[in-house]
């Protein structure tokens, strides 16, 4: 075989590969246990420095050694001059770089990288942002790398510009990147603040109007551009998520202000309840109660004892501090914490009195997408259509179609948004129940919309498949509610949050649990037919409904128990003591 | 000769132990594959030139002696006639370097032929070449004086251009208005003379074959699975630009570039996208195409909605095809394109570093650390070959040595033509620039692009660009190295230069400034072109050739744009030789190499001339000849 190349064969090579893999087992684990034993003696000198960067070179995740590193630097910085401790920790640096090299998302580096430029005399901010780039060059969602990078830009000032062109660089190399997106929606209102509404105006120079709720938002003209960019994006590839989700920041997401949205007092139960605009721990955020000038000492409790965050609070007034229906009463809700209030008058001859802002009033149900003008949000709701016709299966397309359509006009495109939703379920049937859930939300705020508009206290919602509940603190003053012929399954506890009720319908559901009924003072007649109540320990809290005369439950598997009648009886004997029609 | 085919197949039959001698008359590697300095590139022009007169000797009285009773000898072709009408044009001024940023005055030089570049490359011999006929016509006489009268008049204009202060004379203003008007008073570049080329011209790998590698492509598995790859470095290309209404523009392929576009709106990057997306995996959906299957791929595109913008693009830059290429081809090429984005970068081609010839020479490389033998300037007088069997039993060299060998591989520009059944064989016409600045500048300067340039008129082929930057290193820095290709119609002068003068600025004399409108001054300079004609014998194979079993004969580069072609024919070789062998298998690592003493000293003297003297005898091969061990 002259003149050809011999090769070791694999078990050769293999057996060597072994060999090797066993010496330098053996050389770790000696070395380890060399350190480990230093360590305990509290020695902190050159030798344990080269001994853990044995260690580490190999395996820099062993945050134990980089912990003994920094005892050691420590102590040899207090016996060194300033340039020697420069070099000191220069080297050091030199040192974790190698180590990334091994291991680029290694916590122990990455943190330890910060910790020496926080001891280092003086730091070279350059070579570490030099660094970044780099590590993000080989890996754009190496997120250890891009912690760093925030903490060199804030310490060497790079300035927000800059900062901006590299995100334009990496998002221009590969847009499926949320780090540089997110990166961009932290630096574009620094770099280009929506300007406060009223600074520009000369009438009502209000320097104390604070732009806290906006801070967040971009000035026009750049959200123009940045709209553009997100265009390229999803028509690029519109099934690139990082886009959308961009997208759906640009389009913004209102702050409501906080809050007391409504005070309902109630002349007969002596009772107060008050919502908010969000669900609060009322014993925690200084409420207060003042009854015409005289603050009360009031128990403050949520509508449920499960909800201990909730938006809608009660309490009860001293016995007979209102009960005389020949007197009028002013009462005040005070927030101190959020330095807000409102007032409620109870006048003569009334049972009841509330005093609220509407749904409508708060265009309460935009707040979810966009406090931008509706005809940027037009223009963008043609974008999207043009693309929908394009690809009238993408989801992401459509599922923004559905926002921009419920902050220009929630009720005006509400069969469209339907078709949408039905569309949705077909493509993406993995969250079909999302989507259920979405619309089922929706169809309940524009039923508040419709609901409020006809200035009523009924609200009828049956026959939409509707598969959740939810804005119940919005139903506060119902007295009349249908949900006949839907898909819920339960009446949650903040079910119990309908103050006013008195008519429940919802028979033809899947109900199993009613929770949600739970001291509905008014609650009189309740209809559940056809639904899944299987035990009569479901019904318990019912009896906590101390006005309910009228109860339905055919068509349950509870309904076939036996003896249903007197062990209905013994569960709620209020309702059959008063004769109550129990079918 | 040493030509990519050739090398490949040296290098694979020696992976597998057998005994390879490998012959060239040239004195340099990988035949048209070759890649040249500057100065190599110049002295092989005179080759050229020289071998055009030479006469033919016939020296049959050398080996007659050698054959023996029951044997024929087939000779060899002592002629290389693959390459014609070569032209070459220069366009540098050609002033001392002191004066290289002058603008030189007309009526200074003229454009220099092959015939002129005499053995001294840098000389002054600047003989006017008219450009028709191919013949000196004009004296060269008069060149000396004016000459020297430029020295003077020119750098005044420097002083102007460079100290553009408000205190400069009327005058002098005027002078420089007039010698540029509106020359953009920044960035006053060195001029690059002639002096400057041959000066830096080692730094110049000027390739005869302009390919590139499709990162999918049979070369690239290739050179990864034979691990030939570690002998080379590549670069990325950077863009695919195409020439289209009188611009170049960039062309968007990758999703990277399709998001960036400013050329496309929205509806069209969707669309673009979608069809491309459709194309990755065309032959799931038959149902979108099968109407067009016997229809040109251009109707397809039609019949898809597709803009002008886009079925441009998709067309002549991802599909590369012609407007009569069929659907489902078209669909498999822009398939093909797809599929190799995003391997090693945004564009699916690679570039090796220092030119394509180093391909070759890799493989040579290969073969050498494999045992096998190189000998340069030392070529096959004729074959000999068995009565009997018909078989090639040895070969005897220019030296009247008698070398045996079992299988003889050899380029077909070898092959005589008595010993042709077809000379159907096309051409390739070439030419080759230095340029002054890309044809598209942009941020990086540092990029090498593709660019597609449909034909100019319907009967015009369509051209295929590549332009090199200097970090290729293929080419001095500040400048560009520009190869053009087609599928010739005619000579290469007349192929190409109608392209030439669209893309770039060609001026009638050197060192000229263009003075006509901004958009001319826009265009690069052309500082240097070479135009040739390469033949293509890719069509041929051995029917072509009335020639005994054991003859190989391997084609040499065709046009298309990868070198898919020379690999498979290589491949198809080897299994002829060598049935029951792997094609090359991974090369070990060195370290895994068990080295006895006696065994070959790995790569040491690889490409250097070896004595072939001690070339066993029982071993011969020939010209890119792979050979198969006799015991």
């Amino acid at each position: 075989m002259h003149g050809r190349v011999k090769v070791k064969s694999t078990a050769q090579q293999e057996e060597e590969k072994r060999k090797e893999r066993e010496k330098k087992l053996k050389a770790f684990v000696s070395a380890r246990d060399a350190v480990l034993r230093k360590r305990s003696a509290g020695e902190h000198d050159e030798e344990a420095l080269q001994l853990t960067q044995q260690l580490l070179s190999s395996n820099p995740d062993f945050a134990t050694l980089w912990n003994y590193r920094r005892e050691v630097l420590l102590q040899l910085e207090t016996s060194r001059e300033k340039d020697e401790v420069q070099k000191l920790y220069e080297s050091e640096l030199h040192f974790i770089e190698a180590c990334l090299k091994v291991n680029p998302k290694s916590y122990g580096c990455w943190h330890h990288r910060s910790w020496v430029n926080t001891r280092l005399p003086q730091p070279d901010w350059t070579r570490e942002l030099g660094l970044c780039d780099r590590c993000l060059s080989l890996d754009e969602r190496n997120f250890h790398c891009w912690d760093y990078r925030r903490v060199v830009v804030k310490e060497s000032g790079v300035s927000v510009e800059q900062e901006l062109q590299f995100t334009d660089r990496l998002i221009g190399s590969n847009f499926s990147n949320y780090s540089s997106w997110h990166y961009r929606s932290t630096l574009l209102p620094q770099l280009h603040p929506q300007p406060a509404p009223d600074s520009a105006s000369n009438t009502s120079p209000s320097p104390t109007a604070s732009p806290q709720i906006h801070s967040h938002r971009v000035c026009e003209e750049q959200l123009l551009k940045e709209y553009e960019l997100a265009h390229n994006a999803f028509f690029t590839d519109p099934n690139d998520q990082s886009a959308w989700f961009y997208y759906r920041w640009l389009l913004g997401r209102a702050e409501r202000e906080e809050m007391i949205s409504c005070v309902y007092v109630s002349r007969e139960r002596e009772r107060v309840s008050v919502a908010f605009s969000k669900p609060v721990h009322a014993q925690s955020e200084g409420l207060m109660l003042v009854l015409d000038g005289q603050p009360q000492q009031v128990e403050w409790r949520s509508t449920h004892p499960r909800l201990r965050h909730s938006p809608v609070w009660l309490c009860d007034l001293p016995p007979g501090s209102v009960s005389d229906i020949s007197n009028e009463h002013n009462l005040t809700v005070h927030w101190t914490e959020k330095y807000t209030h409102r007032d409620c008058a109870l006048y003569t001859g009334c049972a009841e009195s509330w005093c609220r802002d509407s749904a409508t009033d708060q265009e309460l149900f935009r707040s979810e997408l966009s406090v931008e003008k509706s005809s940027v949000l037009q223009a963008e709701l043609q974008s999207c259509n043009q693309l929908l016709e394009l690809e009238p299966q993408n989801k992401w397309c459509l599922l923004t179609i559905i926002l921009l359509m419920r902050a220009l006009d929630p009720l005006g495109h509400e069969k469209e948004t339907l078709a949408h939703f039905q569309t949705l379920k077909e493509v993406d049937p993995m969250r079909s129940s999302y989507y259920s859930d979405l619309c089922s939300k929706f169809l309940i705020e524009n039923t508040i919309l419709k609901m409020e508009y006809a200035e009523v206290r009924v609200f009828s919602l049956s026959n939409k498949n509707l598969t959740t509940l939810c804005h119940l603190d919005q139903l506060l003053l119902v007295t009349h509610i249908n949900l006949s012929s839907n898909q819920l399954l339960r009446l949650p506890p903040q079910f119990a949050m309908l103050q006013c009720l008195e008519v429940l319908e919802a028979d033809d559901n899947a109900i199993e649990s009613l929770e949600g009924l739970y001291h509905l003072p008014k609650l009189e007649e309740v209809s559940l037919r056809n639904n899944q109540i299987c035990k009569l320990s479901d019904l318990e809290s019912l009896a906590s409904c101390t006005k309910l005369t009228r109860l339905d439950l055919r068509g349950n598997p509870v309904h076939k128990t036996a003896n249903i009648d007197s062990e209905l009886s013994q569960l709620l004997p209020l309702l059959c003591k008063s004769q109550a029609f129990v079918v | 000769m040493h030509g990519l085919t050739e090398s490949v197949i040296a290098a694979a039959c020696s992976r597998v132990g057998q005994s390879v001698l490998h012959l060239d008359r040239r004195n340099y590697y990988a035949g048209n594959w070759a890649s040249f300095t500057f100065n190599g590139l110049l002295s092989w022009i005179e080759q050229y030139k020289n071998q055009q007169e030479v006469q033919i000797t016939e020296l049959e009285q050398v080996w007659r002696s050698l054959i023996d009773e029951g044997e024929d000898a087939v000779p060899l072709s002592a002629l290389d006639s693959s390459i014609s009408n070569l032209e070459v044009f220069c366009y540098a001024s050609e002033e001392e370097e002191k004066e290289e940023e002058m603008k030189t005055p007309l009526s200074s030089f003229q454009p220099v032929n092959a015939e002129t570049v005499s053995e001294e490359a840098n000389g002054d011999s600047t003989e006017a070449h008219d450009t028709v006929t191919g013949d000196d016509t004009t004296a060269s006489d008069a060149k000396t004086p004016n000459e020297e009268h430029e020295v003077s008049e020119p750098k005044e204009d420097q002083h102007t251009s460079d100290i553009s202060e408000p205190s400069q004379s009327q005058e002098e203003k005027e002078s420089q208005l007039s010698s540029s008007p509106a020359d953009p008073p920044v960035e006053v570049q060195k001029k690059i003379t002639y002096q400057k080329l041959v000066k830096e011209g080692r730094r110049f790998n000027i390739d005869l074959v302009s390919k590139l590698m499709y990162s999918r492509g049979a070369l690239v598995d290739l050179l990864i699975k034979s691990n030939v790859s570690r002998y080379a470095e590549f670069k990325n290309i950077g863009r695919i630009l195409t020439y289209r209404n009188g611009k170049v523009e960039q062309v968007p392929c990758s999703r990277a570039d399709v998001f960036a576009s400013k050329q496309l709106t929205v509806v069209e990057k969707r669309m673009l996208m979608k069809f491309l997306t459709f194309c990755l995996d065309f032959e799931q959906h038959p149902e979108e195409y099968q109407d067009y299957t016997e229809k040109p791929f251009r109707e397809f595109l039609k019949n898809k909605k597709l803009t002008e913008n886009l079925q441009h693009f998709i067309l002549h830059s991802i599909a590369m095809v012609t407007q009569h290429t069929l659907t489902e081809e078209g669909l498999k090429a822009t398939q093909h394109f797809l599929r190799c984005l995003g391997r090693y970068g945004n564009t699916p081609f690679l570039f090796p570093l220092y030119g394509l010839g180093e391909i070759p020479q890799c493989f040579c490389r290969m073969c050498a650390v494999f045992g096998g033998i190189y000998c340069l300037r030392h070529s096959v007088e004729c074959l000999v070959v068995d009565k009997v069997s018909n078989k090639v039993k040895a070969v005897i060299d220019t030296r009247g040595q008698r070398i045996s060998c079992s299988h003889f591989v050899v380029e077909d520009s070898y092959i005589r033509d008595e010993q042709r059944q077809s000379t159907a064989y096309r051409q390739i016409s070439r030419a080759v620039l230095i340029t002054d600045r890309s044809v598209l500048p942009s941020e990086s300067d540092q990029q090498i692009s593709m660019v597609t340039i449909p034909p100019l008129e319907s009967s015009a082929p369509a051209v295929r660009m590549v332009e090199l930057c200097s970090s290729s290193m293929t080419c001095m820095p500040g400048t560009y190295l520009v190869h053009l290709t087609c599928s010739s119609s005619g000579k290469a002068q007349e192929d190409l230069a109608p392209v030439i003068s669209q893309l770039f600025h060609v001026s009638t004399i050197p060192g000229e400034e263009p003075s006509e409108g901004a958009e001319e001054r826009s265009k690069p300079a052309v500082l240097w072109v070479m135009y040739f004609n390469m033949r293509d014998t890719s069509a041929l194979d051995s029917s072509s050739y009335s020639l005994p079993s054991n003859v190989h004969v391997c084609t040499g580069p065709d046009d298309s744009l990868c070198s898919d072609y020379s690999i498979k024919l290589a491949e198809s070789v080897f299994h002829h030789i060598l049935p029951d062998e792997e094609f090359c298998p991974p090369a070990p690592n060195p370290e895994d190499i068990i080295y006895d003493g006696d065994g070959p000293q790995a790569e040491g003297p690889g490409f250097d001339e070896s004595t072939n003297t001690e070339a066993d005898k029982s071993l011969a091969e020939e010209e890119g000849a792979t050979h198969e061990k006799s015991p």
